[in-house]
């Protein structure tokens, strides 16, 4: 029978002797490629007795390593489970010392494999999952104020204020945002007008397309969806980048360089964003209104002049101010959680791509709450 | 003769969540000396060094830097004193978006009120200082870690503190450029006079630079050793500290102490 090439480096041979004993002679070599298959075989061909003895003869074992260690003492353990006495023989000089560097004598059976957590109960993990929530929410409050704190150091010395990064800032979050936003908000501003058609034309009412699309997007649908695409794209950013300089310990070392590293790295940030939002808001609702007219003039039969005449009617200062408005509010909700997550950041590269996950996600939750919050307001306020 | 003491620690008590780092420490660092905190992984040097330079408030204890208490200050109070200091931190801690010569600049045009100009050569004569005078306009990511960790000195040392703290600085280093550092940080004491704390483990660095040691010890949570690391090494009574200075394997992590 033709064993494969790495099987047969390792020969073994198993002698039962006359007191009930099983004698092991190992010949060759134990390595990584056949260790697992030598355990397996030998678990199969060693039957010990309850008394017996098991006795491994390494004599025609040239070399030996930490594989070979481990195949000996998982046959160790075999035996001591069986009650069985076990020992090696035949040891060469190097082997000894092998076997004493890898504490053979002392191996027992390992409970729990290293580095593995400790599992502990449900209300241990409750509670300690309560702990860091409550600590969570101790550093946000903790940096609320130490953003107010710092935007209005800004307020009262506007000189301090870093106009270079608060620039490139601006550039990245909301000239570079320009292409998606615009191709996003003229999408849905062409869904919006196809999906209600199919409803308004049978009531010949086509014409009210043109209204629905623009209070629609000025008042919900364009801060909600930009304020997304800008969590996503620069919210994520904030933290990467701040993370980044926390383990880089960058951040330290502008502390001890005497600068507050909330002045320097977040306020450029949070009122660019606080800038330019706004304006995309007005961009994206541009694009759809466009998105719409594309829609009403080519298969409802409006002209141009008609649907536009139509938006102006129905829009009121009030519903682009108000758009305008919610925007603002949304950018400085993204930018502070976006910087927050990058400070909390403690780690390595897993710890910044947790943090700028959680930027988006936390991002996108605080927009959509907010809104909720303006929705009930208005509700009782028009 | 009295000599004045820039740095004073009394009964220093550090711990992080449940776990002592090092407990009731107390030393004190003489203007003008190069004053080296060693001992092996796991100490708490790092740790040391943080507090020094007030990034971690201790859990109790005091701590004194150049006449100000930073053991209990409120945000905003420090920076008095940090311009007084400088920090190399271990990777040089270069501000990534800024090339080396805005690195530099970044202290000086927050602290003085120099033009534009008069920083632009101050920085040129500081890198040149560090051999680094044809890479002003580089950006961090484009330079070697040997020259990141000589930018880095520069900027620690941008408004000439009277301290300069160094954290581990010829780790990762080839033994000539460890060399060179070395050297360039004793250039430096003689020269300016200043006062350097480096957190070290590397021996060459610190039979060749330091004037007076403080040995962490993990097990005890506390300094085992203090004077000069030659005496030290050929003197010391301490099984630990005669192991760490003439570089033997002992197996020390898993020994008990068994002398004081």
């Amino acid at each position: 029978m033709n064993e494969p090439e790495h099987i047969s480096r390792c020969r073994y041979q198993v002698e039962e002797t006359k007191d009930g004993g099983l004698t092991l002679h190992l010949k060759g070599q134990i390595s990584a490629s056949n260790a697992a298959h030598m355990i397996k075989i030998l678990e199969n061909a060693l039957t010990p007795q309850a008394g017996g003895s098991v006795v491994v003869d390494l004599s025609e074992v040239a070399h030996l390593d930490d594989y070979g260690v481990l195949v000996l003492s998982e046959i160790k353990l075999r035996a001591l489970k069986e009650k069985a006495d076990f020992r090696l023989q035949n040891i060469s000089d190097k082997i000894n010392k092998t076997l004493s560097m890898y504490d053979f004598d002392t191996l027992g059976k390992v409970d729990r494999l290293p580095g593995s957590p400790k599992r502990f109960s449900l209300f241990t993990r409750l509670g300690e999952a309560t702990i860091r929530q409550a600590s969570e929410v101790k550093y946000m409050v903790s940096f609320l104020g130490s953003v107010c704190f710092a935007l209005l150091h800004v307020c009262l010395h506007p000189r301090s204020l870093r106009r270079d990064d608060m620039y490139t800032c601006m550039q990245k979050t909301g000239v570079d945002a320009l292409p998606i936003v615009g191709l996003i908000s003229f999408l849905m501003g062409l869904i919006m007008a196809f999906m209600s058609s199919v409803q308004l034309q049978q009531f010949g009412a086509n014409i009210y397309v043109a209204s629905l699309v623009s209070l629609a997007m000025t008042r919900e649908l364009g801060p909600i969806m930009t304020a997304i695409i800008v969590a996503g794209r620069s919210g994520s950013a904030f933290a990467a980048e701040i993370g980044t300089m926390k383990i880089s310990e960058e951040v330290d070392a502008l502390f001890t360089m005497g600068f507050d590293p909330t002045r320097f790295l977040v306020t450029p940030k949070i009122i660019a964003s606080v800038i330019v939002v706004p304006l995309l808001t007005i961009f994206s609702d541009l694009f759809a209104i466009m998105g719409g007219l594309i829609v009403g003039v080519f298969t409802l039969d409006l002209t141009a002049n008609a649907y536009i005449t139509q938006t102006l009617k129905t829009l009121d200062l009030f519903d682009v101010m108000l758009g305008f408005f919610k925007s603002a509010v949304f950018a400085l909700l993204i930018s502070w959680i976006g910087c927050l997550r990058g400070f909390r950041v403690r780690g390595g590269a897993a710890s910044v791509g947790e943090a700028t996950t959680s930027a988006v996600v936390s991002g996108i939750f605080l927009i959509v709450f907010f809104n909720s919050i303006f929705s009930v307001i208005l509700r009782y306020w028009e | 003769m009295q000599r004045e003491r820039v740095i004073e620690v009394k009964d220093l008590v550090a711990r992080y969540e449940e776990e002592t780092i090092f407990d009731r420490i107390s030393f004190e660092v003489y203007a003008g000396e190069i004053f080296v905190v060693l001992g092996g992984s796991g100490c708490g040097k790092s740790t040391l060094l943080k507090h020094l330079i007030g990034l971690i408030p201790p859990f109790s204890g005091k701590i004194r830097v150049a006449g100000t208490d930073i053991s209990r200050h409120q945000e905003g109070q420090l920076d008095d004193l940090l311009t007084q200091i400088g920090v190399l931190y271990q990777s040089g801690a270069l501000l990534g978006s800024m090339t080396l010569a805005e690195n530099v600049a970044l202290p000086i045009c927050e602290y003085t009120s120099l033009t534009k100009d008069s920083i632009q050569k101050l920085v040129k004569m500081k890198l040149t200082l560090m051999n680094l005078g044809d890479y002003a306009d580089y950006l961090p990511s484009q330079i070697s870690g040997g020259m990141k960790k000589r930018a880095g000195l520069a900027r620690a040392m941008a408004l000439n503190p009277q301290i300069l703290f160094f954290d581990e600085p010829s780790a990762g280093l080839d033994p000539v450029t460890a060399a060179e550092l070395d050297n360039l940080i004793i250039h430096l004491n003689e020269t300016f006079g200043t006062t350097m704390v480096i957190v070290t483990h590397e021996l060459e660095s610190i039979f060749t630079v330091a004037h007076r040691v403080i040995m962490l010890d993990k097990n005890t949570k506390g300094i085992i050793a203090e004077g000069d690391p030659r005496y030290l090494r050929d003197h010391s009574q301490n099984r630990f500290v005669k192991q760490f200075f003439n570089r033997l394997a002992g197996g020390v992590e898993n020994l008990p102490v068994q002398e004081a």
